[in-house]
């Protein structure tokens, strides 16, 4: 397993991350992983969902985390986006003001305060982006007033301008977000996390459970989003298109633990682990 | 605002038996709220001021009035009224609306305090949907009786996360509810209870007082205490404070106006006037009258002498 070092300052570094579900025993650790076959230990009293995991993601670049359902790397995820909490381990960001904080330790509150326009996530699900009983606008509307955005004029002049950028028709701007087809819900949800000009944006699976077309679409327009605003981005999928198109960096994980890790086209092309050679094989096939 | 029993009340640590004799009731007094109960609302209304626009939770009580009909109201004024207070009802600026009377005597008739119905002789101005047009002085309290005190009810159901929106001032989805409107509507729907920012950190709502009356409440001379009685709340406005309605910098916040509407008695114009519809629909007798009767009483009797 080689690091590849990032030549970019670093705006995001994982450091030993874990998740233990259930009882904390730490011989938990020794009783799962790849080698066991397992992420839950015999006696089924813990789940270890992750466990040392470590990355980083310099600024304007994408890593990819893939694995199958249940690898953990929605776990990661969702620990990164403090969408629940960590057993291990740290995240460490680069604030705004140049200061790194560690999320892992913030307190809800600042978390939330984070989410306005430091980190941004796009859920597989659009309900968990988006009010569905608000319009697209008024969605976007949401992340501006957080923000402080005061000025109804200005508030619909960067919502047209995002929803245009995120190939939204305009017309649809007042409609309920309940009415959207999937992948448009993608796109406004696409546009919401980029409303205050976030340095990081988190993908939890963005184009699963899209048509084949429209996720091409989907993904077509985050990769030019993410060249030409030079965001930072954890893109996580089980889906090697995804992570093959998005991503420049990877890692793969099983069981809860990161198997290889490397530059994307790489490991895709020279798969070094067996688990991830049965993934590329089945994917060529 | 002096308590009219506590006088009767022996404070003093007894010397024999334990402290909890010493809380156990004096003889039943008369009135309606016990020494107890007025003891929690004034620490309710104590802590209220203290934290101008936070809702602080009290036991309401069972009160001669159903939930609903100004109970919440009616505890605030029975607790904060004495022998030397003058007390005024208004509902919807009627002293002589059913609910008016009834609050008014029974306030009177369990406290001691007196009635009125000029806005100048009242300490206590107790009220349903609106402030007299007569300007109130510092030392006069208007208490509002309040329907819905939680401002974001309409955009959040949940009791847990109504409490976190408040407590780290995340008022986003209520400016998205107010965007909401204004792309529906062309312009901010809200008329009663129109949502304001208190002394720069809680949201409140006016309930149930119109927008004409919620520019009066911004750094008023008096203190303004709103009791929900059904919902148990109690919050305050003290004097002096900011009261900032919710509204873009580019949308100003307007107040009700009808163009040439004038009242039918007083012929004022620059007073909040309501509409007497046509007796019937080919009648032309449809007209306005001012909302707050005393008021347009007293301007009737000044032009007639005048």
């Amino acid at each position: 397993m080689t690091l590849v070092s990032a030549p970019r300052p670093t705006v995001l570094r994982v450091d030993r991350l874990g998740k233990i579900f259930g009882s904390q025993n730490p011989a938990a650790i020794e009783q799962t992983g790849p080698e066991v076959g397992s992420e839950k230990t015999p006696d089924g009293s813990s789940v270890v969902a992750a466990w040392d995991v470590s990355f980083d993601v310099a600024a304007g670049e994408a890593f990819g985390v893939i694995g199958e359902s249940g690898s953990g790397k929605s776990t990661v995820m969702r620990a990164i986006a403090g969408d629940h909490s960590a057993s291990a381990g740290s995240v460490r960001m680069r604030r705004r003001d140049g200061s790194t904080s560690d999320l892992l330790t913030m307190t809800q509150s600042e978390r939330r305060a984070l989410r306005v326009d430091e980190l941004a996530v796009v859920y597989q699900d659009a309900a968990d982006g988006l009010d569905l009983n608000v319009t697209a606008g008024g969605n976007i509307a949401d992340r501006l007033t957080a923000a402080g955005g005061r000025h109804f004029g200005q508030i619909r002049e960067r919502a047209a301008e995002l929803l245009e950028r995120t190939e939204v028709p305009l017309d649809r701007m007042d409609d309920l977000v309940r009415t959207f087809s999937g992948g448009m819900r993608q796109r406004v949800q696409l546009a919401r996390a980029l409303a205050n000009r976030p340095p990081i944006v988190l993908f939890d699976e963005p184009t699963t459970g899209l048509d084949a077309s429209v996720a091409a679409g989907v993904l077509d327009l985050i990769r030019s989003l993410l060249e030409e605003l030079g965001i930072a981005a954890v893109v996580v999928s089980h889906d090697f298109s995804v992570i093959e198109m998005l991503t420049t960096r990877c890692m793969v994980m099983q069981h809860g633990r990161v198997v290889e890790q490397g530059l994307t086209d790489q490991l895709f092309e020279d798969p070094q682990a067996p688990y991830t050679q049965r993934l590329v094989a089945a994917a060529r096939a | 605002m002096s308590a009219t029993v506590s006088e009767t009340i022996d404070w003093s640590i007894p010397t024999e038996g334990t402290r909890l004799d010493a809380l156990v009731e004096p003889a039943v007094e008369a009135g309606i709220l016990d020494e107890h109960a007025k003891r929690e609302l004034r620490r309710a209304i104590l802590t209220a001021v203290c934290v101008p626009g936070y809702q602080v939770p009290f036991g309401s009580r069972e009160m001669p009035v159903a939930r609903g009909w100004g109970s919440g109201g009616l505890q605030i004024t029975l607790a904060i009224v004495g022998l030397d207070d003058v007390v005024k009802v208004i509902d919807q600026g009627d002293d002589e609306g059913v609910n008016a009377v009834n609050l008014r005597r029974l306030v009177t008739d369990t406290t001691g305090a007196t009635e009125t119905t000029e806005v100048s002789e009242a300490t206590v101005i107790q009220t349903r949907h609106r402030i007299p047009e007569d300007a109130l002085e510092a030392h006069q309290t208007l208490v509002l009786q309040v329907p819905v005190p939680e401002p974001l009810r309409g955009v959040e159901r949940n009791i847990a996360e109504l409490g976190r929106m408040h407590a780290e001032a995340d008022y986003s989805r209520m400016w998205v509810s107010l965007y909401e409107d204004k792309v529906r509507n062309g312009v901010i729907t809200k008329s009663t209870g129109y949502p304001c920012l208190v002394g720069g950190r809680y949201v409140i709502a006016t309930t149930p007082i119109p927008r004409w009356d919620v520019p009066r409440l911004h750094r008023a001379p008096f203190l303004s205490l709103f009791g929900a009685g059904r919902e148990r709340k109690i919050y305050a406005i003290p004097p002096d404070t900011d009261v900032e309605p919710l509204t873009f910098d580019d949308v100003p916040f307007e107040i009700e106006k009808t163009p040439g509407a004038r009242c039918s008695l007083c012929d004022a114009t620059e007073a909040y006037l309501i509409e007497i519809p046509p007796s019937d629909a080919a009648a032309d007798d449809g007209r306005w009258i001012c909302s707050d009767t005393a008021w347009c009483r007293r301007r009737r009797v000044e032009a007639s002498q005048s």
